[in-house]
């Protein structure tokens, strides 16, 4: 590689072609977004919490979304559509997904850089735009959009229907599209990277789970995510051109008859779960990868059942594809249908259990140091093993009847994208901190942050699943006309307090990350004494990452307390005469 | 390698504190959720699915509770070791806990639906409506509930959407087809006679909505265009609340309506009533 010449500010940090400046970009990106979306999520708590109360500074702030300080229920279900379609898309997808992604795949397969660096800025500078769009529709006539992140029509097809189904949808719709595009673009890189770009000796079976679990994410992603595009553009149609793919004849709409013909909003509902479900999985399965490298670092030993990981995962992303369908149970397709979907769902479960308990016999035996990364780490498990407990109900048709579209769902859900995958990225950036930044995060305050994120995350999440029972229905700006759920308004106001606990508890995450990029302890290129390729060369990495050879890979990720010598772990670049070769 | 004193770190506070979280967890989860259940039971098929959720919550109750105080006990261990005590199991050991875990997931998941699950479901999905069913009409728009019984003929009469009017004739009924002359349109209360089969016809006018009662176990979406049916038996009188369970515009949370289970008696009269009101 000749660094001869300097490329100057812009092009090394934000034109960069480099994939640790990508991944780093998302992650920042990502972070500015999952604050917004946080910000959002305690407007909603507000408003459950105290769903009567008047809030003169809010009506300041937000004169529209706070008429004479009570919250309009129109904003609270845009601001309910934009918490759920920012954190999914614009935190977890950007973050974990594309940020990671981008940041590690690369280092841990052994090459300099992704197979296409000008397509990775691409699909960087795409993301960036999708989510500037999607912000720019607060501000617009009407509102954000306020179908729901799953944008359901006519609700979302109809103008007339809510004011958020303005100007507000249609910006949605465009920036899903182009969201989607960069995902297609980093998908692909992701994929050529890990099939082509391995260095000599990275076999497939030696690729660290992180690898795998990116690799499995990155095909979902492209097979699953271009029917939402094809989806998206039908309903800016339907929306702007008059056609009816979605929409049937007979709609009366604030009183005005409707002249559409012929479609069906259920043919969404399958277009959406389609993309929807796989892209559960796309958020998890890195959130999954990542803890089953983490773990083996702090319990000094190699991960259970590295293979059957491996299968767990694929098998995972396979039935993944043919479950979409669970999530439409009452919708009114036909009952033979949702037998179908039953049986499927609950065959994903065994993959998935595999999975998790061989995350948890992890643990068994080591040597633990329960440093940062380690607790996030077992929080993910935690809430992996939970939030699967949870989709046995909703898995099982029977019970979703009684389930869906309460607050078990949310419970359910924010255990497994909003919670494994949250736990599983601040695990990620406790660990790989110090490699990018070459500084490294304050521990002290990283487990003031666990304790404040873990514990009342937990609560609030577990009480919804049981809110849920109870019949609470999702979506709903207030409960209090209801009587059967008359007991549900004290719980309500009590995980509406320990969500300010919860986000209390992020200021000291966003300080110890500001304060640490600049004043943290300086790291060493391997601080956390682990073996994957990242860690055997300086921190943070150069350009063109491993200089002019590439390294040579002898063995697998996990040599931690290597057979028959006195020594701690072997990196990967260890030869056969350093240590014994396990895999 | 087994542990042997000189392989335990001294005692430090912060691994009981993580083991402690993780292991109340699993107990105070299961002790919380041993008081919480649904709203009480006022339906027949509905009796099946609280025998799934109870199978549900008990087989996944001791799952949680295991696996947390696993953790806990893990982590307590695996913090006082200066030294690892086992590296790696046996091929086979893995595979054979795989296999394991795949039994007892697919004894546990797919079983209890193919047990109980799925019997329930068959069992509702496919219920045709007895002659002695009571059948009426719930129509959902933004929002509120039309409720139409079809009158002494039993058959609904015509229905036109340019006599929709949201003030006088939400459903638009055309009152000069013979047949609709003794329909009887009504706004969010449904009377139904308890221990009789309900046949209830759902349709929409604009978005989907979700015909949810929670004290009956039942839940339908209705989507414009479609007209799902479902049938079921209250077995229990007393007025039950429904609500919308399909997000459906600003007002979604404010559709709500009342499902009165009464006597026979108190059936027929309530429909007099209503009928010399139209
Ligand atoms: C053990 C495996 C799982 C099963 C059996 C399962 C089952 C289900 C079912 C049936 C639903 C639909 C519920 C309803 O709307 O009535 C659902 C919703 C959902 N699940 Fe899972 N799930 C599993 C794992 C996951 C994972 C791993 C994730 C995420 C990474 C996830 C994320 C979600 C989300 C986001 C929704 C809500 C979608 C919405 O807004 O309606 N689930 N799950
Ligand atoms: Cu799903
Ligand atoms: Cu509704």
């Amino acid at each position: 590689m000749s660094e001869a010449h300097d490329p100057g500010f812009v092009r090394r940090y934000i034109f960069s072609t480099d994939h640790k400046i990508i991944g780093i970009q998302y992650i920042l990106t990502g972070l500015v977004m999952g604050l917004v979306g946080g910000l959002l999520a305690v407007l909603i708590r507000i408003q459950l919490g105290w769903p009567t109360a008047q809030w003169e500074l809010l009506e300041t702030l937000m004169p529209r979304g706070y008429p004479s300080g009570f919250m309009a229920p129109e904003f609270y279900i845009s601001v309910v559509t934009m918490h759920g379609t920012i954190m999914v898309f614009f935190f977890i997808s950007y973050v974990l997904v594309s940020g990671f992604g981008n940041y590690l795949v690369p280092l841990q397969v052994g090459a300099k850089d992704m197979a296409y660096p000008l397509l990775n800025m691409l699909s960087y500078w795409f993301a960036l735009l999708s989510a500037v769009v999607m912000m720019a529709s607060f501000l617009v006539e009407g509102g954000a959009a306020a179908a729901g992140w799953t944008a359901y029509p006519p609700l979302s097809a109809i103008a007339s229907a809510v004011p958020g189904s303005g100007l507000g949808q249609s910006i949605w719709l465009v920036s899903m599209a182009i969201f989607i595009a960069s995902f297609t673009m980093s998908g692909l890189n992701v994929v050529a990277t890990i099939f082509t770009m391995r260095a000599p000796g990275m076999t497939m079976m030696r690729l660290p789970l992180t690898i795998w679990s990116y690799f499995i994410a990155a095909i979902l992603g492209l097979l699953a995510f271009p029917p939402l595009t094809a989806a998206a553009v039908l309903l800016l149609f339907d929306r702007h051109l008059g056609t009816s793919f979605f929409l049937p004849s007979g709609l009366v709409v604030a009183g005005q008859p409707l002249s559409f013909q012929g479609g069906s909003p259920l043919l969404w509902q399958h277009l959406f779960w389609f993309l929807g479900h796989p892209e559960v999985y796309v958020l998890i399965l890195p959130a999954l990868g990542i803890v089953g490298d983490v773990v083996p670092a702090f319990t000094r030993k190699p991960v259970f059942g590295y293979r059957l990981n491996v299968y767990s995962l694929i098998a995972v992303g396979v039935l993944s594809m043919v479950v979409w369908g669970h999530h439409m149970f009452v919708s009114g397709m036909s009952p033979f249908t949702g037998e179908y979907f039953t049986l499927a769902t609950m065959l994903i479960t065994i993959p998935m259990t595999v999975y998790g308990v061989n995350l948890v016999a992890s643990l068994f035996g080591g040597r633990m140091r329960l440093a940062t990364p380690m607790l996030f780490s077992l929080a993910a498990v935690a809430l992996f093993g939970s939030g699967g407990f949870g989709g046995l109900f909703l898995g099982n048709a029977t019970a979703d009847m009684q389930l869906h579209d309460t607050y078990f769902v949310v419970g359910h859900f924010h255990f497994m994208i909003g919670g494994v995958t949250l736990m599983g990225t601040f695990a990620a950036l406790y660990f790989w901190f110090p490699k990018m930044f070459g500084r490294s995060m304050h521990e002290g305050f990283g487990k003031l942050h666990f304790w404040g994120t873990f514990a009342p995350f937990f609560m609030v999440f577990f009480g919804q699943h049981f809110l849920g029972l109870q019949g609470m229905p999702r979506r709903y700006y207030a409960f209090n006309t209801y009587e059967y759920l008359e007991g549900t308004a004290g719980q309500n106001t009590m995980l509406s307090v320990i969500v300010m606990v919860l986000v209390a508890a992020q200021f000291v995450f966003m300080v110890n990350f500001l304060w640490s990029l600049f004043k943290g302890q300086p790291a060493e290129a391997n601080p956390w004494a682990a073996t994957t390729l990242e860690w055997t060369v300086a921190s943070p990495p150069p350009h063109g990452n491993f200089g002019d050879t590439l390294p040579a890979v002898h063995r697998w990720a996990y040599e931690y307390s290597p057979e028959s010598t006195g020594e701690d772990f072997a990196p990967q670049t260890a030869g056969p005469n350093d240590a014994p070769i396990t895999a | 390698m087994s542990e042997t004193r000189d392989t335990r770190l001294p005692f430090s506070l912060e691994p009981v504190l993580v083991g402690l979280l993780f292991g109340s967890i699993g107990l105070f989860g299961v002790i919380y959720g041993i008081g919480e259940w649904a709203p009480e039971l006022a339906s027949r098929h509905g009796a099946g699915i609280d025998t799934m959720m109870t199978y549900l919550m008990v087989t996944t109750g001791a799952m949680f509770l295991t696996g947390h105080l696993a953790m806990a006990l893990f982590i307590w261990q695996g913090s006082r070791r200066t030294r690892i005590s086992h590296r790696l199991a046996s091929p086979r050991f893995e595979k054979r806990l795989s296999i394991a875990l795949g039994v007892l997931m697919a004894v546990v998941a797919e079983g209890g639906v193919v047990a109980i699950g799925l019997p329930v479901w068959n069992e509702y999905f496919m219920a045709e409506a007895p002659p002695d069913a009571v059948t009426v009409e719930v129509v959902g728009q933004q929002f509120f509930w039309s409720v139409r019984y079809p009158g002494a003929d039993g058959e609904f009469g015509a229905t036109d959407i340019q006599l929709m009017d949201d003030v006088v004739n939400p459903i638009g009924l055309d009152r000069s087809d013979p047949v609709a002359v003794d329909d009887i349109v009504w706004l969010n209360e449904i009377y139904v006679p308890v221990n009789r089969p309900v046949r209830v016809v759902l349709r929409s006018k604009d978005m989907i909505h979700s015909f949810f009662l929670p004290h009956l176990r039942v839940k339908q979406d209705v989507i414009p265009g479609m007209v799902p049916e479902v049938v079921f038996v209250p077995t229990r009188e007393g007025t039950f609340e429904l609500a919308c369970a399909e997000l459906c515009g600003l007002g979604h949370y404010r559709m709500q309506g009342f499902f009165h289970v009464v006597s026979d008696a108190e059936f027929t009269s309530q429909l007099e009533r209503l009928a010399s009101e139209q």
